[in-house]
This record gives structure tokens, sequence and C-alpha cells, in this order.
């Protein structure tokens, strides 16, 4: 897995709350076999028109959200469907992390085992950042995992909860399938007295 | 100490502890589908892993599986291409499939109880988050993403930080024609779609207990769409009739023993439980949602919400499904034109959902316009539904009557709204083009879904 350090990026606004998966990627474009490539498909019914351009209202379509890395996003970001196929799109589009008051449970997982990070945040520091991102598009935002911290653009650093083990896989890349299958004594012995 | 049923499978599912880590949980049954799982393959066969218990995984084919029964094509070469993957996989690992045609196919949770694979106490997985279902049975059951499916393919297990436990009581007894769909609607409604996340439900209370386990099944279905991972009913004799002589339900002496652990899961009483929603049985009607997320909903006969009764954010989000939905805020939705009406998904496809929605066809004709599809859930409950005559009140109706699989629930074979139709169903989303893009969703009961027959949303209630 992609292992995530800090990120230092601009925020797209994302102003909807209970974006669901089905709106991240929808379901048509679930046929695949693959996880790479969906960064085209990415909110696809908001981001396209009917004859196929770019809706130009949207979010992702304005200039100044080129380039960005982060999703300032309304709360309960992510729920409905388990489809992982939400962060492969996310990332495939450029996202390396979602700031939120809050996530649905098996997007935040699915996220932290790409390299995508949830950052929650409480509703104050939420409505600044609305705020700082409104009056200034372009304005820097710096995520810190190993302190987990959020540094805001007038220098404000807001500290977010992180489960210390998904913390710990992402700094340093650890896959997490890995660590399973080093309980391999333990499954077998969980194994043999429940057989 | 007291322990709930939620701790009980818990806690006899744990392989390894350790501070600061997630536990190692032991998974007892594995459903897999063609959606969802061929990247967890390719990841096996990168690593040069095997499937540790192909003996207790299972898979279907379900999500773009077509339902036209004269020519049963796939829709597109990329959901031919996602099949054949899926065949392949098993194959190649030694897993039992349940492919397009088999007399055993059907949608993975409506196959995994009908088969007996779900039994009680169990630990259920499954890369759909509609695994919730499974907890009917007191089992602890749960979507998992494709990297999860990947986890347990290769070691039988699952990372997971403990959830909190949330007590749903619903007491007193259904009014008529008011169902359990009706019961699930009115929590997520109350409690919002996020307000499980984070929390295990477990539905208690005499209006529960009274449900059959098909409703129960119905309930424990959409614990997802109110936040929550998992929904649990304590198992009792209703559960252990179901399972009781199904094909893979244990049998003899094994059936003696298991009924014996089984019957020791059930909360004990004082356990405690970290919250705690109250919802009375006989104060419900029958629910239908009107917005693009399923807390968007309320009682047939009520007027929908006013923008002023949301602040901030929610007003926002109000205004914005109102708008997608076409609906006038403040209104009733009663007597709001319908196009299609579908009976179907994992949530009502079952054999009591097809004959509750028989009841309302029979003797009536779809009106003029109306698109209805009846899919019923797996072929075993198709043939049960046709010895019953009950595809002849639908065909008769005007309805079309179609092979099992998840269909307009989700869009992907072909069945699907045109933008701007508005639909009446009896699935579990109804979120921006869910049912096709531009559709728009009322969720229902089947008794519900079936009164809109008559080209109209109607109070089942009404009709004669
Ligand atoms: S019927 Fe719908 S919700 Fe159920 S498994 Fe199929 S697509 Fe998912």
């Amino acid at each position: 897995m992609a292992s995530f350090t800090t990120l230092i990026s601009h925020a797209v606004l994302l102003s909807a709350e209970n974006v669901d998966t089905d709106q991240i990627i929808p379901a048509r474009f679930l046929k695949t076999l693959d996880k790479n490539g969906l960064g085209k498909q990415l909110f696809f019914d908001w981001r396209y028109l009917p004859d196929g351009k770019d809706n130009p209202d949207f979010a992702l379509n304005k200039p100044e959200a080129q380039g960005a890395q982060i999703i300032l996003a309304g709360d309960n970001f992510g729920c409905g469907s388990s489809r992982e196929h939400a962060p492969w799109a996310l990332m495939g589009w450029g996202i390396r992390a979602v700031i939120s008051t809050s996530f649905a449970d098996i997007f935040k997982g699915n996220s932290l085992k790409n390299g995508l990070l949830p950052i929650q945040v409480d509703a104050a520091t939420h409505a600044k950042l609305v705020a700082t991102v409104i009056a200034n598009p372009k304005a820097t935002l710096s995520v810190d995992l190993a302190l987990a911290e959020l540094t805001l653009t007038d220098g404000a650093k807001v500290k977010f909860p992180i489960d210390r083990f998904a913390q710990h896989c992402l700094l340093n890349g650890i896959d997490q399938l890995g660590y399973i299958l080093g309980f391999e004594d333990k499954i077998k012995s969980y194994e043999a007295s429940h057989a | 100490m007291a322990k709930t049923l939620f701790q009980k499978v818990w806690e006899t599912h744990i392989v390894a502890e350790e501070a600061e880590r997630p536990s190692v949980l032991y998974i007892d049954l594995h459903l897999i589908h063609e959606v969802t799982s061929p990247q967890a393959f390719s990841g096996l066969r990168a690593r040069g892993l095997k499937v540790r218990r192909p003996d207790r995984t299972i898979a279907t084919m379900d999500h773009s599986t077509p339902t036209l029964p004269k020519h049963l094509q796939v829709i597109d070469d990329e959901a031919k291409a996602q099949l054949s993957q899926l065949e392949k996989n098993c194959a190649e690992f030694g897993i039992q499939l349940y492919a397009l045609g088999d007399s055993r196919n059907g949608i993975v949770h409506v196959v995994g109880p009908e088969r007996g694979f779900t039994q009680p106490g169990m630990t259920i997985v499954c890369g759909d988050s509609h695994t919730s279902t499974h907890g009917a049975f007191g089992s602890l059951a749960f979507g998992i993403g494709t990297s999860e499916v990947e986890h347990v393919l290769a070691s039988q297990c699952l990372l997971q930080t403990k959830p909190k436990t949330m007590e749903v009581r619903v007491e007193g007894t259904l009014g008529p024609s008011v169902t359990a769909k009706d019961i699930i609607l009115a929590l997520i409604a109350k409690i919002g779609t996020a307000g499980g996340t984070g929390y295990v439900l477990e539905y208690t209370g005499s209006a529960i207990r009274a449900l059959e386990m098909e409703a129960r099944m119905t309930v424990c279905n959409m614990s997802i769409e109110g936040g929550a991972r998992a929904g649990m009913i304590a198992p009792d004799d209703a559960t252990y009739q179901f399972v009781n002589g199904r094909e893979y339900a244990p049998k003899g002496a094994d059936w003696d023993k298991a009924l014996e652990r089984w019957k020791k899961l059930p909360s004990d009483a004082g356990a405690a439980y970290d919250t705690r929603v109250d919802i009375d049985a006989a104060a419900l009607e029958p629910m239908i949602t009107y917005g693009t997320h399923p807390g968007m909903g309320v009682g047939i006969t009520k007027a929908l919400p006013s923008a002023s009764d949301f602040v901030g954010a929610e007003r926002a989000a109000f205004e914005k499904a109102m708008t997608y939905m076409g609906l006038e805020a403040g209104k009733p939705l009663l007597g709001h034109k319908v196009d299609v009406v579908f009976v179907g998904s994992c949530t009502n496809s079952r054999i009591s959902d097809l004959r509750a929605a028989a009841s309302i066809f029979k003797g009536r004709k779809v009106a003029n316009g109306v698109r209805t599809l009846v899919v019923p859930g797996s072929h075993d409950i198709k043939k049960q539904a046709e010895a019953e005559g009950l595809d002849r009140v639908f065909t008769d109706a005007g309805a079309e009557w179609r092979e099992p699989g998840c269909s307009m629930c989700i869009a992907m074979n072909g069945d699907q709204l045109s933008p701007g139709q508005y639909a009446v169903s009896t699935s579990n989303r109804n979120f921006e083009g869910r049912q096709g893009k531009g559709g728009r969703t009322f969720l229902a009961s089947p008794l519900t879904a079936a009164a809109a027959v008559t080209g109209k949303v109607t109070d089942v209630r009404t009709l004669g």
C-alpha cells in the first residue's frame, strides 16, 4: 500500500451532506476487473452534462479545483454501498484526503486501506475551513499524519482522530494482510479448537 | 457479567487481541459475488496465496445478471467478463458457485439463509453492505470492502475494532398493512443515515419477536441505511424452525449440539447497551421515502416537511433533494404520479413479500402507462411462487415476472428507470440515480409498492 506521511494541498469544497458511494462512482461503472483508471468516473453523474461535456457548475470542474488533493465535504461522507471503487475513484482523480465532520464506517475503513486519509473535524473547524476555501480556493492546508494534525491557512493547528493501527500502517506503508498472516499460529489453533 | 448477543458472538470469534491494535476476528462464512471480488482474487494471485477455507466461502452471481426469462443476454461485454472472471476464480480456488442459470442461484443475501449457510452465532461477511441481512439469525454479519475480501479469502480473518452497541426496542403491535419495512424506514427516519455509525444494532421488543424470519431479514437488511454496519436479532424458535432441515443446516446429533449453543446466544437479562432507541410499533403507519437518502421518509398520510423545518446544511440537503425529486415541500405524497413499480431486492424479494404484493395485485390491473417488475430473490422463491400461482396473479395484472437477481435495485443489468421517472420500489436505496440515471425512487413496503399499480402513490389501507 502507498504510504502517507504529509500532504500539502488546496482543497475542493463539495458542500453536499450524505454524499453516498453511488454518487462517488455510479454502480454502472463497477463492472471492472481493475482498481485503476476509475478517476474518469468519479462523481460521474454530477460531473458531466447529459451531452457528455463537463458540468461547469460542479466543484471538481472549476479551474481552481485542478490539482487539489483534498476534498472538503459535508457530513456523513461515503455512506451507502461498501464498494471500494469509491476510494479507488477518488485516488484515481488525485485525491489523497477527505475532510468532513463524519464518515460512513465502511468507506472510512476502505479509504484507510488504500492510502486515502479521512480527516474528521468538529463543526466549528469545518465551518472555518469552508469559509477559508470560499474566500480563497487556492488556500493551502497541510496534513501531518504522524502528528495527526491539520494546519489551516492561518497557521492554526487542529488535531484529528485517527485509529492508531491505521496510522501506523499508513505511515509505514504496511499492508494489513501481511500483518494478519503473521497470526498464522493463532489462526491454526483457533481453527483446531473450533473444528 | 451479563452480556449482549453481540458481545457473545464477538468474544467467541477473537483469534488474537493486542493493545492498540484491532482484534483479529475469525469469519465463519464468506459470501462473494461478481462485482466486489475480482480485484481481491487478483491480489491473491499476485502474492501466490490460496483461499484458506474454500469450504466456508460461497459465491453467487446476482448484481449484473439478466432477469429477462426468454433471452438471458448479459447486458454488455464488461458484465460478461466480470461474470466469467468469477467463474474462473471459483474454479481455480475451489469455491462453490451458484452461477447464472444454476437452480440455486439468487441474490447473495437471499441464497445464504435459503440454503442454510446462515446460522445463529456466526460471523458472516460479504463485499456488500447489505450483509447485515444475515443478522436476523443472531449472527454478526457485515459488509466489507474488496481489500477485506482479500484478507478473508487469504486468512479467514479480519481486523476489526470493537463497535459499540445500540438497542433498538420496538414494542407493541403493528397496525394492519404496517410491515417490517415500515419499522426499519421509521427507524432510519428517526436516527438519520448516520445515527448508527460505529454501532451494531440489536433489535428487541415484542414487535420484533412477533415478526417471521423473512420480515426480520428485511429489518436487519437496512441497518446499514441507518449507518450501522450490522443489525442483529436474537434467535428464538422461529429462527431454529427456519434453519432446520435446510441443505447446509446441521443434522442429527450436530443439530442438537448447535441448538444447545444457539439457545445461549440471546442477550442476558440486564446486559448493557451503549445506547437505546425506542419505537412504538402501534404508532407506525406505512412509510414512504420522498428524498434522496433513506432517512428522508414519512408516514404515507403525512405531508412532506418544509424547508423551514431544517437549518443550515440539512436545509440545503433537503432543498437539493426536493429539486432532484421534483416534489413540492409541505405537500403529502399521496396521489403523486408513479411510472414504475419495482418489487424485488434483498430487502423484499422473498416469498412472503411476493405473497403480500400478490394480495394487492389480485383482481387488479396495472394502470395504463405504469411499468411493473416483480423480481424474485432466487430460483427457489421463483419456483415456490409459481407453485402457488403468484406468477399468474402478477402477469394477469399486467406486471412483468422476471428471473431472479438484483435487477432494478442497482440498475447494473439493464433493468433501470429512465431519467425523470418515478418508481415506488421495495428496495433499499433512493440515492440519486441508484435505479437508473435521473430516476426518482420512493422506497416502501411490498404492500405500498403494489398499491401504486394504481399509477399513484396510494395508502394501501384505503384500497377496497
Ligand atoms: S438487491 Fe440491491 S442491495 Fe441487495 S445485494 Fe443486490 S444490489 Fe445490493
